[in-house]
């Protein structure tokens, strides 16, 4: 057992699947000498050397590209968009080529790649370094979507979508980076499509995903002082989405709260929030109720960013008002 | 013009029969392609490469059966030519069960893994660093394959040329770029929104390539220039960048009449057809006329069967409908 930082776990994900397979390389911007700018792939580089860990110009769409070819071939590649922003430079490589090939083929294209970026924000970045895309990916068939929001499942979940043998879109959260958790030695391995109770309760079901996780079960904490019982579940995936364990805990306690960062219109919850609609009606005790990020881009300034961002306050108003 | 480090090798005859039936099995597809079209059967939209066979045939004679091939929505010939049974190609032109991609392409997609066509891009531009991929997984692997990546000179343009061919020349990637300028992008004169006349061979000195032109109407031109570029990659050379000067006889696209063209234009274009120069070349070389006869009566009979067994194939149904999105084979997004 060893105590992580979520950004070591990226590295650390990286290297266990580099050394199984000689087919796993990783390619972008300051990934190989500078380690990444957010230190996530810091000492791969000298563990597999300059061919299997490589630094990119500035070019998107040949990275996003360049990794499709790859995975075309043999390869099992990761490219890093330093910033999920970014992915709008090269969304027509991802959509329309990386996303459709094999179904437009009729299934003659295998694509085992992953596209790591890092996602989100808090980090008074402004408006355009610090988006929550994965409303985005989730909304193209053809990706798969992952977005962690402990050490312990960026490293499973790392393994996993490098041995997924279709595309994964891994965002790796920038307010998580610092954050610390324990992680077993030896190989771990996670799953795509399962969903975790990060915190057993009766009275509501929070679905939280990535940075808002951690807030949620502080909100939660806070809720259960004042008597309401709130289960916390990260799906970790979005596409697959384990919709058995989120209509499983609707099912016992009546209630649904989706915690997004994502801006309003689209995100993920209102997803989850119609198909626990239409499929877990009559287990609803009252509305279901999305909190999220207002449909704006989020502003630099750390006053104003921390008001947009959904806050434990936020989450444990929304739930406790709901709730009376 | 200007072959690569201007040799001229010899040019077999067989080589040569190989090109003259590649050029003849592409035209009467797409002949054949346009007039099921017009009777209903081919619907979408089609973009012909007709009048610009030579530079698919030169390419596709050329090529190690283990080079890969990436092309652009006009990619029939180049697919065809790749080795694409003209059958499977039909049914897919159809919309038909036997089609390559089962019906789930069309026209614009076209793809046989198996022959290495690697597939027919449809957005401008977006396979270049597709088959820079591919090249760098060759490179890595140590294949000796080649990725040839055809496009039109209106790719000169988007921002993904520049990138592709940027890191090809910075990792010396085994990949031929190839630009069919038939002096059109969509309806617009390129020459009329390009900064430099020839709009790939001007921009190759920017990679530090050299700057190639071919008669894209001559296939032993463009075979010779093929060769070479093959032989450069395959030996870790690296990239080249090659402008196949042609010109398509047909509009943009089906619906498109082509009439912003000048007549004198076409005219003197439609006198440098690639067929009929071959066709006059080879029977000035000594081929026997017959022999050429019997080509172009195999092609007929073959895209003949190619357009039944299409139109016998059924359509394909709801069973395929949510196929084929994963690996597993299916399409489900949830657990």
């Amino acid at each position: 057992m060893a105590t992580l930082t979520y950004r070591e776990a990226v590295a650390r994900g990286i290297a266990q699947e580099m050394a199984r397979d000689e087919r796993v390389l990783l390619i972008g911007e300051d990934v190989a000498d500078a380690g990444g700018v957010f230190k996530t792939t810091q000492g791969l580089r000298e563990e597999f050397g300059p061919r299997r860990v490589r630094d990119t110009p500035i070019s998107e769409e040949a990275i996003t590209g360049m990794v499709m070819g790859a995975a075309m071939n043999g390869l099992r590649p990761i490219g890093e968009i330093m910033f999920s922003d970014f992915l709008a430079t090269c969304w027509d490589i991802v959509v329309n080529q990386i996303a459709k090939t094999r179904y437009m083929t009729g299934g003659q294209v295998e694509l085992p790649l992953v596209l790591r970026s890092a996602n989100g924000g808090g980090a008074r970045f402004g408006g355009q370094h610090s988006q929550s895309i994965e409303n985005w990916a989730m909304a193209i068939p053809g990706l798969k979507v992952v977005a962690p929001s402990t050490p312990v499942d960026v490293v499973g979940l790392m393994a996993a979508a490098i041995r997924d043998p279709d595309p994964v879109v891994f965002l790796e959260h920038k307010a998580l980076f610092a954050t610390k958790g324990e992680v077993p030695d030896g190989e771990l391995v996670g799953v795509l499509g399962k969903a975790t109770t990060v915190r057993q309760g009766s009275d509501a079901t929070i679905v939280a995903l990535a940075a808002m996780v951690p807030k949620a079960v502080e909100a939660a904490e806070i809720l259960g002082r004042e008597g309401i019982n709130a289960e916390v579940i990260d799906p970790r995936t979005l596409v697959p989405l384990d919709v058995t364990s989120i209509a499983t805990s609707v099912a016992k306690t009546g209630r649904l709260f989706t915690v997004e960062e994502n801006p309003r219109l689209c995100g993920w919850g209102a997803e989850v929030s119609s198909i626990v609609a239409e499929e877990c009606f009559w287990d609803l005790d009252g509305p279901i109720v999305r909190i999220t990020t207002p449909h704006i881009p989020l502003p630099a300034a750390d006053a104003i960013e921390d008001l947009a961002i959904p806050s434990v306050n936020r989450i444990v108003e929304s739930v406790r008002t709901s709730m009376q | 013009m200007n072959d690569i480090a201007g040799s001229r090798p010899e040019i077999s005859p067989t080589v040569r029969l190989e090109m003259y039936s590649a050029m003849v099995r592409a035209r009467v597809f797409e002949k054949r392609t346009y007039d099921l079209f017009m009777s209903g059967l081919v619907k979408g939209t089609t973009h012909l490469g007709t009048g610009q066979e030579a530079v698919a045939a030169g390419f596709s004679t050329a090529m190690r059966v283990d080079d890969m091939v990436f092309c652009t929505y006009r990619g029939h010939n180049h697919t065809l030519l790749r080795g694409a049974p003209m059958d499977s190609l039909m049914g897919e032109l159809l919309g038909r069960e036997s089609g390559c991609c089962g019906g789930k392409g069309g026209s614009m997609h076209l793809t046989d893994v198996e022959q290495h066509a690697m597939g027919s891009y449809a957005i401008v531009g977006a396979h270049l660093p597709v088959a820079a991929g591919t090249a760098w997984a060759s490179q890595e692997r140590g294949t000796g394959q080649v990725t040839v990546c055809f496009f039109g000179d209106g790719t000169t343009n988007i921002g993904a040329f520049h990138e592709s061919l940027n890191m090809a020349a910075v990792w010396g990637l085994p990949v031929v770029y190839v630009c069919e300028n038939n002096l059109y992008m969509e309806y617009t004169p390129i020459s009329s929104v390009t900064a430099v006349p020839n709009p790939a061979a001007d921009r190759a000195a920017s990679y530090g390539l050299d700057r190639i032109i071919v008669d894209g109407n001559d296939a032993d031109a463009v075979y010779r220039t093929a060769l070479a570029a093959l032989g450069r990659a395959r030996a870790g050379d690296g990239p080249s960048l090659i402008e196949a000067q042609t010109y398509r006889h047909h509009g943009h696209s089906r619906a498109d009449p082509g009439k912003y063209r000048p007549d004198e234009e076409v005219a003197a274009w439609m006198n440098k057809d690639p067929l009929v120069i071959y066709r006059d070349r080879l029977e000035g070389l000594g081929f026997a006329a017959s022999d050429l006869d019997r080509i172009e009566e195999e092609a007929r009979v073959e895209i003949d069967a190619a357009t039944e067994a299409a139109k016998a194939s059924p359509e394909p149904g709801e069973a395929v409908l949510m196929t084929d999105l994963w690996a597993d084979g299916g399409s489900s997004w949830r657990r």
